[in-house]
């Protein structure tokens, strides 16, 4: 095989990963030791205090209410992927266009959805409006702007992520097990708990990592439907970036999410025989 | 059982496509607020008069194109050289920038480029907004050409290369042509998401450049209007057409 043309081949991609992703963290590392100046800026001396405030209580909080957060809309989102994956499995020909329908929101705008639900939840949105005419309340209810509403937001953003790998993992069940089980005396739910809910286990593992790691990294969702009152580690990090101008432990918290993120992957990645991209 | 889940999968795909479609329906509405009064396209009418709307519509479509095109022909090429033999450092860069969360990948160019620029004078705008968006599409490109690449039979090009084929013209004449769905699927995919940016551009535009989510977004945490319901559903629609499109090319042998 001829080496040059694949070097070549190689080399616009290499270049560009190295200059935007290689340098760019190798920067943030270089920050993240270092002191914020008096007007914002990075300055020497090196140090480790940025990693210490993030023991702090008040950031420790926001880094854990993240982790919270996005747990809560994987469970919730698992659950209800399931029956999802499920029915499309067993959905004989409609299968591929019920799939499509899954893929369609999912692939249009993260924006439009997000902004969808604000026109909805909102004080003047259309459930309120209709909830106001026919007289079922007197004032507007206080949808938007909550954590309900960012759970909301990040369930619907992430649903897709869950289905895919969940029917994956369902469309490679051998239907005769299931056949086999109801033969032996099995009943719907016990051949659901004890054969289609452990053999679907690769696909629950991949579809939880699918949606956990943007969930812990979800920075519009919260800004939008939070109404900047609900801060997660995304948030954190844009708000030292920006108001308060503190860039060495913004590129702090910056790491520890990365990290965060990275682990997680590496414990996915060396459990499967298969490449997990 | 079998009801359980007909009934759980309509009430799923209600949430799932209700939101727009209610969206979509409020962009016709006469009036301003969310009562229903009437078919109208004033909305739309609003949206293509306002300067500003369309000046970031078009800076939009300018960078999805320039970076579609950059990170298609990198992202093809890598991955022709990825398949020919691994390369576990490219893979893991790739797959780095794939599950960085947006906020970190803006961030972190924020600070690369505020670094460069200490010492070039350089600015911020839209040669930044370009370069960010070729790198985050790129790991898509690669992704979605690679997954194509090992369905395919590399005896094919050796069978060129025996018949004297150069290497690059067996490329160029055997591989890419079989290779030319999945690459105009992965120009799509790579479309789409540049389109859609809203975070990372927020952060790597400077002050003078605007795009098309970031006055959506500035519409949006005012409250919004008709008009982002408006602009919204042109985008979905075309956006969902483009990605119909690309799935068709994809799943063609």
């Amino acid at each position: 095989m001829n080496t040059r043309l694949r070097a070549a081949a190689l080399a616009p991609a290499a270049a560009l990963m190295i200059a935007t992703v290689g340098v760019p963290f190798a920067v943030l590392a270089a920050y993240a030791f270092q002191s914020r100046g008096a007007y914002g800026g990075v300055v020497p001396p090196w140090t480790l205090e940025n990693w210490q405030r993030l023991a702090d209580p008040l950031y420790l909080g926001i880094l854990l209410r993240s982790f919270f957060v996005a747990a809560v809309s994987t469970a919730l989102c698992l659950v209800m992927a399931f029956p999802l994956a499920m029915a499309i499995t067993r959905s004989g020909r409609w299968k591929n266009l019920l799939l499509a329908l899954v893929m369609l929101p999912f692939w249009t705008s993260l924006l439009i959805r997000t902004y969808a639900w604000m026109f909805l939840l909102r004080d003047t949105g259309l459930i309120n409006s209709l909830l106001l005419k026919a007289g079922l309340i007197n004032e507007p209810l206080p949808l938007l702007y909550n954590w309900g509403a960012v759970v909301l937001g990040l369930v619907y953003a992430h649903l897709p992520f869950m289905v895919l790998p969940l029917y994956a993992a369902l469309e490679r069940q051998e239907p005769h097990l299931l056949e086999a089980a109801a033969d032996l005396g099995a009943r719907d739910w016990q051949a659901f708990w004890r054969i289609t809910l452990p053999l679907a286990a690769p696909g629950i593992r991949a579809g939880i990592l699918l949606v956990f790691i943007p969930c812990l990294g979800t920075y519009l969702i919260p800004d939008l439907l939070g109404g900047g009152k609900t801060i997660l580690a995304g948030t954190l990090i844009q708000n030292q970036f920006t108001a308060a101008r503190d860039w060495p432990f913004g590129a702090a918290v910056s790491l520890a999410l990365m990290a965060a993120v990275l682990v997680l992957l590496w414990l996915e990645a060396r459990r499967r025989e298969e490449p997990l991209l | 059982m079998k009801r359980t889940l007909a009934a759980s999968a309509v009430l799923l795909y209600a949430f799932l496509h209700a939101p727009l479609l209610v969206l979509a329906m409020f962009s016709f509405n006469q009036g301003r607020f969310t009562v229903w009064e009437g078919f109208s396209l004033r909305w739309y009418e609003e949206a293509w008069r306002d300067a500003r709307l369309v000046e970031a519509a078009a800076n939009s479509l300018w960078i999805a194109a320039t970076a579609t095109l950059l990170a298609t022909v990198a992202g093809t090429l890598c991955a022709y050289g990825l398949w020919k033999r691994e390369s576990r450092m490219l893979m893991t860069a790739l797959s780095v920038s794939l599950v960085t969360p947006e906020i970190v990948t803006g961030i972190a160019l924020l600070a690369l480029f505020q670094w460069l620029f200490r010492y070039a004078g350089l600015q911020l705008g839209l040669h930044t907004v370009i370069l960010a968006h070729v790198s985050f599409c790129l790991a898509f490109v690669v992704l979605v050409v690679l997954a194509r690449l090992r369905t395919m039979d590399a005896a094919l090009e050796e069978a060129a290369m025996d018949l004297g084929a150069r290497e690059w013209e067996a490329f160029l004449r055997v591989t890419l042509p079989n290779l030319l769905p999945a690459v105009l699927s992965a120009a799509l995919l790579a479309f789409t998401i540049s389109f859609d940016d809203y975070v990372i551009t927020s952060l790597v535009a400077g002050v003078d450049t605007e795009t098309l989510p970031m006055v959506l977004y500035a519409m949006a945490r005012r409250g919004g209007s008709p008009v982002v319901n408006a602009i919204s559903t042109v985008i979905v629609v075309l956006l969902g057409a483009g990605i119909l499109l690309a799935e068709g090319l994809r799943k063609k042998p």
